[in-house]
């Protein structure tokens, strides 16, 4: 071991400055002891005790510095010195302490706190932790989205009363979509914002994909939206009472530039349903009420206009925030319809005998909902199979196999649980691709393809990579069967619309528009299927 | 704000949860501030009131405003056995919560011995352990008699102290006087040199500040330490600057109540000594808390203590009670010649400086001290900041110019620390395991995350 010292005179330096310098020392090759230190009275005798004070540091005072180190050879030594000399230089001359990053925020009130005039917080947390996390947000003014899902009932109740008292909104929970002055939170798409895109349309939505179908139907069209607002999909229950709905609703009507509304759910319970009517009609300004599967007359109240599915809700408000006529609008859909009745038969010359029921793999829950509340209305007879059924009877034992025409939705929680939703990982349903070819009993194979913010980079590749395995299998056995499906998006979205089409009908995929067209062109083949085999 | 506000207000986001959403926003010219969150400490509800009805929040306002409106003064010394109520005559304090011989770690033990042979109740270090260890002596906190003691922070009968009051309550408190450095009884050393040491701060420098006490009068100790903050002090690892100050307001007082030879070896003493403000530090923190012990239903820290064993806390409404943890090893820079391996468990009172704000939670003020956690100026900011995310409010007499003269975070929050899982930092000096041997490093060191669930969950049961 050899022992090297250097005494810098009249050099002072701060003791942590030192400290560190000495740390440093120690990581180099072949060094065994270092101290870096002034030479006072008391940092002496540290040398001393540490066998490091050689006579060349006895001469120094307090105003020098004394740089020491052991080591096991003289070049090591010397390097560990020179490496400390060259650090003392630049600890003078250090310029990154602005560069260091900015430590975040642990807690939605600091975050507030700090960032002046923060106006809306999204929480995407766990479930049971969210509440508290809303809670914050609110009480610190701020507008909250709200993510996350498994978040108990009494605890929305509570946030969204406290949100009402301070005139704040709560989106969600389980909240999957929102546009908010032209900025998208969650799986939203990229769809034109009024001003300047002409139309001028407000949307609240208690169903993420239903808001999504919309915006992209209105983008479809060449009309922009004002406000996309998601509720969550308990808001219009009777406990929740349709708190956001409601307070929703009168922002948009006192909105200037909201021309029209529309309003999306499933069917509310009743006394909430008659609140958002009442609500609705409190204002002139147009609104079309989309309440999925709720009986037309119920919703047909004079001042408001109900519409059956997504697409019509759609395609109406587009026609009168235009300035046109809504039943124009009615008319030139039951003539799309008519054609679709055509292409459906031809589409059953396709198929073999046994070949009767109708299987759809759905990401969107509204889809789901929407495409069996269709059927239902184009196949009086039948049952439509599934695990968020329209009809209570109709619940899968298993969701994981289907029943005659089934209808099954990949977002349910039986397949979340520890895996991510079907939007962002397509995995299980080409799998379920694959399963329904292989029963000889599968005619229509249907899907819904959701673009946007935050999903999958290439959902409709990935489905065509599993279409097409799919079709090697039936080959073998010499069957076919129909693939249907449409793609909720825009061409401005990061996936493109027109490419993903493209890309499902390359391997042979009928694409429709919406998910009404496509569920009509499933609804008309099973008609004509049932022709041939009679009502179930 | 109302709903409609919002549609006329560029999005200005927190995000919570998925850094995706961040992005997302972020990409589409959103202002956005990611939350860098945590679930909360194990145990957490959202407490707001007690089963009596007092309100948490109110209860906490009363105690921040006490804390901060406290005036300590230096105002006297005296001998711990006249003037420490309690003291006993066979009584050695020590610093954290309380505990036995047995459990004692080294440099505690190695300060007991010096202590006890000090005293003259042994003539040996070994007569004085066994002694100790025979429970002849009566050990106790320091903070259960208003005093408080850095590292071991031993304090025996004959020993003198400083006497704090605080001006604006009444409430006195009490610590000796900083030993210095090198082989020192508070880190454990114990011999003649430092008992030497010792008669010398008892018999020459104890009456000699005295009598310039007495002359000079009270010296205000919370304006001290508030324009140290303004010259890079933070109050707990650096008091050069307060130190400084301090020989500044004594010097003509003490030349005129001593001999030039007396004035020139205080002097010369204190000059040696860059801690030498650290014990009226920490006295002057005791002094400002104490008020708040005891205001029914509020959740802030009153003390932080360690005994080189346990780290332990109390809360003002709950005054009674320690909830201890096993006191934590410091993360720090090592003397030459050491090591973590000879580091003992984090020690000392001297953690009442973070709990009234200033110490770790003053960081900002003192740039000088951040190259402990190995960062830059910045880093010391962020310090700060971070902790005023665990604190009822700030100091408005204690304030930070590099972030234009705000408050030091005051006042821990057991529910704030519990939410957020942030764990207030602790800037230390390091003793050696062994008893004799002394400092071996420095460094910043966090409260374990046990004690506040404990004391949250007896918050919690005032509130059902």
């Amino acid at each position: 071991m050899i022992c090297k010292t250097r005494v810098r005179r009249g050099e002072y330096f701060d003791s942590v400055t030192l400290l560190q310098i000495a740390q440093d020392m120690l990581r180099l090759p072949g060094v065994a002891d270092a101290a870096v230190v002034m030479g006072t009275p008391a940092n002496k005798g540290i040398l001393t005790n540490a066998e490091l004070l050689e006579p060349a540091s006895d001469t120094a005072t307090p105003d020098d510095l004394i740089l020491t180190v052991r080591a096991e050879s003289a070049d090591q030594a010397e390097a560990a010195l020179d490496h400390a000399e060259t650090e003392l230089r630049a600890s003078g001359t250090r310029q990154d302490g602005d560069d260091a990053p900015e430590v975040r925020p642990r807690t939605v009130a600091a975050a507030a706190k700090r960032f002046d005039q923060a106006n809306l917080t999204l929480i995407s947390v766990a479930g049971h932790f969210a509440a508290d996390v809303a809670v914050e947000a609110l009480e610190s003014g701020t507008h909250v989205f709200l993510f996350s899902d498994n978040v108990p009932l009494a605890d929305e109740i509570r946030l969204k009363t406290l949100a009402r008292e301070k005139g704040l909104l709560v989106m969600g929970p389980d909240a999957g979509t929102a546009i908010v002055n032209g900025v998208a939170l969650g799986f939203a798409n990229a769809v034109p914002h009024s001003p300047p895109a002409p139309g001028g349309v407000g949307i609240v939505a208690a169903s993420g994909t239903g808001l999504q179908a919309v915006t992209c139907e209105l983008a479809r069209r060449g009309v922009g939206i004002t406000q996309a607002i998601g509720t969550g999909g308990r808001d219009l229950s009777a406990a929740v009472g349709g708190m956001m709905m409601v307070d929703s609703l009168k922002a948009l009507q006192i909105d200037p530039d909201t021309r029209v509304i529309i309003l999306i759910s499933k069917p509310p319970a009743k006394e909430v349903a008659e609140h958002v009517l009442e609500s609705a009609l409190a204002s002139h300004k147009p609104c079309v009420i989309c309440f999925l599967g709720a009986r037309q007359k119920d919703i047909a109240t004079p001042g408001v206009i109900p519409a059956a599915t997504l697409e019509l809700a759609a395609a109406i408000a587009a026609e009168v925030a235009l300035g046109g006529d809504p039943e124009g609008v009615r008319k030139s859909l039951k003539k799309r319809n008519k054609d679709l009745r055509s292409q459906a038969y031809k589409l059953r010359a396709t198929l073999g005998e046994g070949q009767r029921y109708f299987r759809g793999l759905f990401s969107g829950g509204t889809f789901c909902y929407e495409t069996q509340v269709i059927l239902h209305r184009m196949l009086p007879g039948d049952r439509i199979y599934s695990n968020a059924p329209v009809n209570h009877d109709d619940r899968l034992s298993d969701a994981s196999v289907s029943l005659g025409h089934t209808a099954v939705d990949l977002g349910e929680d039986e397949f979340t649980q520890g895996r991510l939703h079907p939007m962002l990982d397509p995995t299980l349903r080409n799998r379920r691709i694959a399963q329904e070819a292989r029963d000889p009993e599968t005619a229509i194979i249907y899907l819904d393809v959701v673009l946007g913010y935050g999903v999958h980079p290439d959902p409709a590749g990935s489905a065509a990579e599993a279409i097409r395995e799919a079709q090697g299998l039936l080959a073998v056995e010499g069957r076919t069967v129909v693939f249907i499906a449409h793609v909720c998006g825009t061409n401005e979205d990061p996936q493109n619309l027109k490419v993903q089409e493209a890309r499902l009908r390359d391997v042979g995929v009928v694409v429709l528009p919406t998910n009404a067209a496509a569920t009509r062109l499933a609804g008309y083949l099973l008609q004509r299927i049932d022709e041939t085999y009679g009502n179930q | 704000m109302a709903i409609n506000d919002l549609f006329r207000q560029p999005i200005r986001a927190i995000n919570v949860g998925l850094e995706a959403f961040r992005e997302s926003l972020a990409s589409q010219g959103a202002e956005v501030v990611q939350v860098d969150w945590r679930p909360p400490l194990s145990g957490f509800v959202a407490l707001t009131r007690t089963a009596s009805g007092i309100d948490i929040d109110a209860a906490n306002a009363e105690a921040l405003g006490r804390i901060i409106r406290g005036r300590p003064l230096l105002v006297g010394m005296g001998l711990a056995r006249r003037v420490v109520p309690g003291m006993g005559a066979r009584m050695i304090l020590h610093a954290g919560p309380p505990i036995t011989w047995e459990r004692m770690c080294g440099p505690q033990r190695g300060a007991v011995m010096g202590a006890i042979v000090y005293e003259g109740w042994a003539d040996t270090y070994e007569g004085a352990a066994e002694m100790a260890a025979s429970g002849a002596i009566a050990f106790e906190p320091c903070h259960h008699h208003h005093t408080v003691g850095p590292m071991a922070g031993i304090v025996s009968p004959s020993m003198p102290v400083f006497v704090i009051r605080n001006e604006t309550f009444g409430n006195t408190s009490f610590a000796t006087q900083n030993e210095g450095l090198g082989r020192v009884l508070r880190y454990g050393a114990y011999g003649d040199d430092v008992l030497a040491h010792l008669r010398w701060m008892r018999d020459d420098l104890y009456p000699a500040l005295r009598r310039t006490i007495a002359k000079t009068g009270p010296i205000d100790l919370r304006s001290l330490t508030a324009q140290a903050l303004h010259m890079g002090d933070e109050g707990h690892n650096r008091n050069r600057a307060a130190t400084s100050l301090l020989i500044r307001q004594l010097a003509p007082a003490l030349l005129r109540t001593s001999t030039k030879r007396v004035a020139e070896s205080v002097l010369r003493f204190i000059d040696s000594n860059d801690h030498f403000y650290l014990n009226l530090s920490m006295a002057a923190a005791k002094s400002m808390l104490e008020p708040a012990e005891g205001i029914e239903g509020s959740s802030l820290v009153t003390v932080m203590a360690r005994n080189g064993t346990d780290f332990g806390i109390r809360v003002a409404a709950l005054p009674a009670q320690w909830f201890t943890a096993p006191a934590p090893i410091v993360d720090g820079m090592w003397l030459p010649g050491f090591s973590a391996s000879d580091a003992n468990p984090d020690i000392g009172d001297s953690s009442i400086t973070e709990t009234a704000g200033i110490g770790g939670f003053a960081m900002a003020a003192s740039p000088a001290i951040v190259r402990f956690v190995g960062g830059t100026a910045k880093l010391a900011l962020n310090v700060t900041r971070e902790m005023a995310e665990i604190t009822a409010g700030r100091h408005e007499a204690f304030t930070i110019p590099a972030l234009d003269f705000q408050g030091t975070p005051l006042g821990i929050d057991v529910r704030k620390v519990m939410l957020s899982g942030v764990l207030p930092l602790i800037n230390t000096g390091i003793a050696h395991k062994d008893p004799g041997i002394g400092m071996v490093g420095a460094g910043l060191v966090r409260a374990p995350r046990a004690c506040f669930e404990q004391a949250f969950a007896a918050l919690r049961a005032l509130c059902e």
